[in-house]
């Protein structure tokens, strides 16, 4: 049927001739379908990160409240005022702390799906994992908030272990505690690993799976206990699984504003500095300067983590 | 698996709950009020058409784009061409927050008013690289030889396009539309530097995260919102598999 409908069509010449007219030109069929897309992705996005550069060396005059658009670099001397410092400091020690605990609760799971899920299994468990990568990153942050509520769910199931004194305790803790769960950094902290965790599962498992059989069958051949096998064999090569992951989960943490602004207290992380420069001040260029500092720091992780071998499992 | 799923299920139980202030667990009492009280919220109502008409327009811009530059990629081999999929990662890869405010700057920087367009153009910006990404592994799939047979028949690009290219690229199509709509309805922080005053219904819910009116009602429309991304992922995961066996 479709020679049929092929050969119906063959009676237009003009759109015959145009057609072999574009073949013959290999270059402008590139262009044509490159064109699109390519300046989309330059003027757009490309042209956006520029402006966001160039915008940071602008400043706000504070007495007008305008935007002065004249190249300065005093929009950076207010940037790096001890607060600002300190906001930089926590989110990053938040972002290291995420990766390193999303890394050890991913391991497991990814080291199960990649050697002992049947296929079957495996899709599910591939499934279960891609869906809250996907899905609803707000409705789970607000989950959360429900749950870590202070009449929530795990205060009451605390409760009726009779453990309501672990949870106190916990929470008089210096810097992580505070009045509840829901409101401290311990909080913001199981609630930033439950949202990256996927990021970080995919990559490692992915990893898990190139490492050859063969290497493992010759290491117990070799005499090596299976604990010593999985140090001196999977271990290292599923590292740059663990490095592709911790892209993301750092790069999230830093850039996040929803969770600390759900689950934190006043002390602010970048993204909500950003949103609040933004949001009520109108100053941008202090905004944008602000979100070059998660450039930067997410540039040197990137060739860290390129020279460890990262981008192969990504 | 409990620690990854279980959240959801809490969304779902609270929307039923009795209780409008406090979260408290466990819940007093059941009713299905709220999703009448919902149904007659016109706020939530502006969110959500505002929110699918983004959706919509982002992931044809998405696709339609996305394809096209998955087919240069495919078929030439040109300077540049990895930079290509790197650049087209990079709204995704980065920050959000990066995005946001870089796109935020440009609208300062060339004065044009928060608009539908602005907030389209973000998402489909992010969009494209699913879209991108699943048509590309399609293309890689199916190989070249059918095109060449077509076009050694006497079709000429069009047609070969229409009865050859097409139909073996539509589910993937499909899937990677479908995921870019789940990934634009539930954007959020992009939006926020797009947006201005306009509210999606992400914003809708953080606004209501912060100065809640009618706590149950957010619960509502969390509900809502796992249903309407969830299900094209799901349907989008069936798509490319049973094309892969």
């Amino acid at each position: 049927m479709q020679a049929t409908a092929l050969g119906a069509r063959l009676q237009r010449p003009a759109l015959h001739r145009l057609g072999t007219f574009i073949y013959l030109r290999p270059w402008l069929v590139l262009a044509l379908l490159l064109g699109p897309p390519l300046l989309w992705m330059v003027v757009i996005y490309l042209g956006s990160l520029a402006s966001l550069v160039v915008q940071s060396f602008y400043f706000l005059d504070p007495f007008t409240g305008q935007v002065i658009r004249k190249l300065t670099l005093s929009t950076y001397a207010d940037l790096l005022t001890p607060a600002n410092l300190e906001i930089f400091q926590r989110t990053a020690l938040m972002a290291a702390a995420v990766s390193i605990a999303a890394a050890i609760l991913a391991f497991p799971w990814a080291y199960y799906m990649a050697r002992y899920a049947s296929r079957r299994a495996k899709a599910a468990l591939y499934l279960a994992v891609l869906l809250p990568l996907w899905s609803s990153y707000l409705v789970r942050v607000y989950a959360w908030r429900l749950i870590l509520a202070k009449e929530g769910i795990v205060t009451w199931f605390l409760g009726a272990l009779h453990l309501e004194g672990v949870l106190d305790a916990v929470l008089r803790l210096p810097v992580i505690g505070g009045p509840s769960l829901s409101v401290s950094f311990l909080g913001m902290f199981i609630v930033f690993v439950y949202v990256w965790l996927p990021y970080m599962i995919l990559p490692i498992q992915a990893a898990l799976e190139r490492v050859p059989k063969s290497l493992l069958e010759a290491s117990g051949d070799l005499g090596a206990r299976p604990g010593r096998t999985f140090r001196h064999v999977t271990l290292p090569l599923a590292l740059p699984g663990v490095l592709a992951g911790s892209i993301f989960t750092f790069s999230l943490t830093l850039g996040d504003f929803v969770v600390p602004y759900s689950l934190g207290n006043s002390s602010y992380f970048i993204g909500q500095a950003v949103l609040s420069f933004t949001g009520t001040a109108f100053n941008i260029p202090l905004a944008a300067a602000f979100t070059v500092v998660p450039m930067v720091i997410m540039g040197f992780y990137l060739i860290g983590a390129r020279e460890l071998g990262a981008f192969e499992a990504l | 698996m409990l620690f990854l799923h279980a959240p959801i299920a809490v969304i779902f139980l609270y929307a039923f709950t009795t209780d409008d202030a406090i979260f408290s667990f466990p819940p007093p009492g059941l009713t299905v009020d709220w999703f009448r009280v919902t149904l007659n919220r016109a706020d939530v109502w502006q969110a959500l058409g505002l929110s699918l008409r983004v959706a919509l327009v982002a992931t044809l811009v998405a696709i339609l784009l996305g394809t096209l530059a998955a087919a240069a990629v495919y078929r030439g081999k040109f300077f540049g061409r990895e930079a290509i999929s790197f650049a087209l990662v990079l709204p995704i890869a980065l920050p959000g927050i990066v995005s946001g405010i870089a796109l935020r700057s440009a609208i300062g920087i060339i004065n044009v008013p928060f608009s539908f367009w602005t907030i389209v153009i973000g998402h489909a910006t992010f969009c494209m690289v699913v879209v991108f990404n699943n048509v590309l592994a399609r293309f890689r799939r199916t190989g070249r030889s059918q095109i060449e047979a077509s076009m050694d028949l006497g079709g000429n690009p069009f047609q070969t396009f229409r009865y050859v290219v097409l139909p073996a690229i539509a589910t993937a199509l499909l899937a990677g539309g479908m995921l870019a709509f789940a990934l634009s309805f539930d954007e959020i922080v992009v939006t926020t530097f797009t947006a201005g005053q306009q509210q999606t219904l992400p914003i809708w819910m953080f606004s209501q995260l912060t100065k809640p009116r009618q706590r149950p009602v957010t619960n509502v429309v969390a509900v809502f919102v796992v249903a309407l991304t969830t299900i094209p992922i799901l349907l989008a995961n069936r798509l490319t598999e049973r094309t892969v066996e």
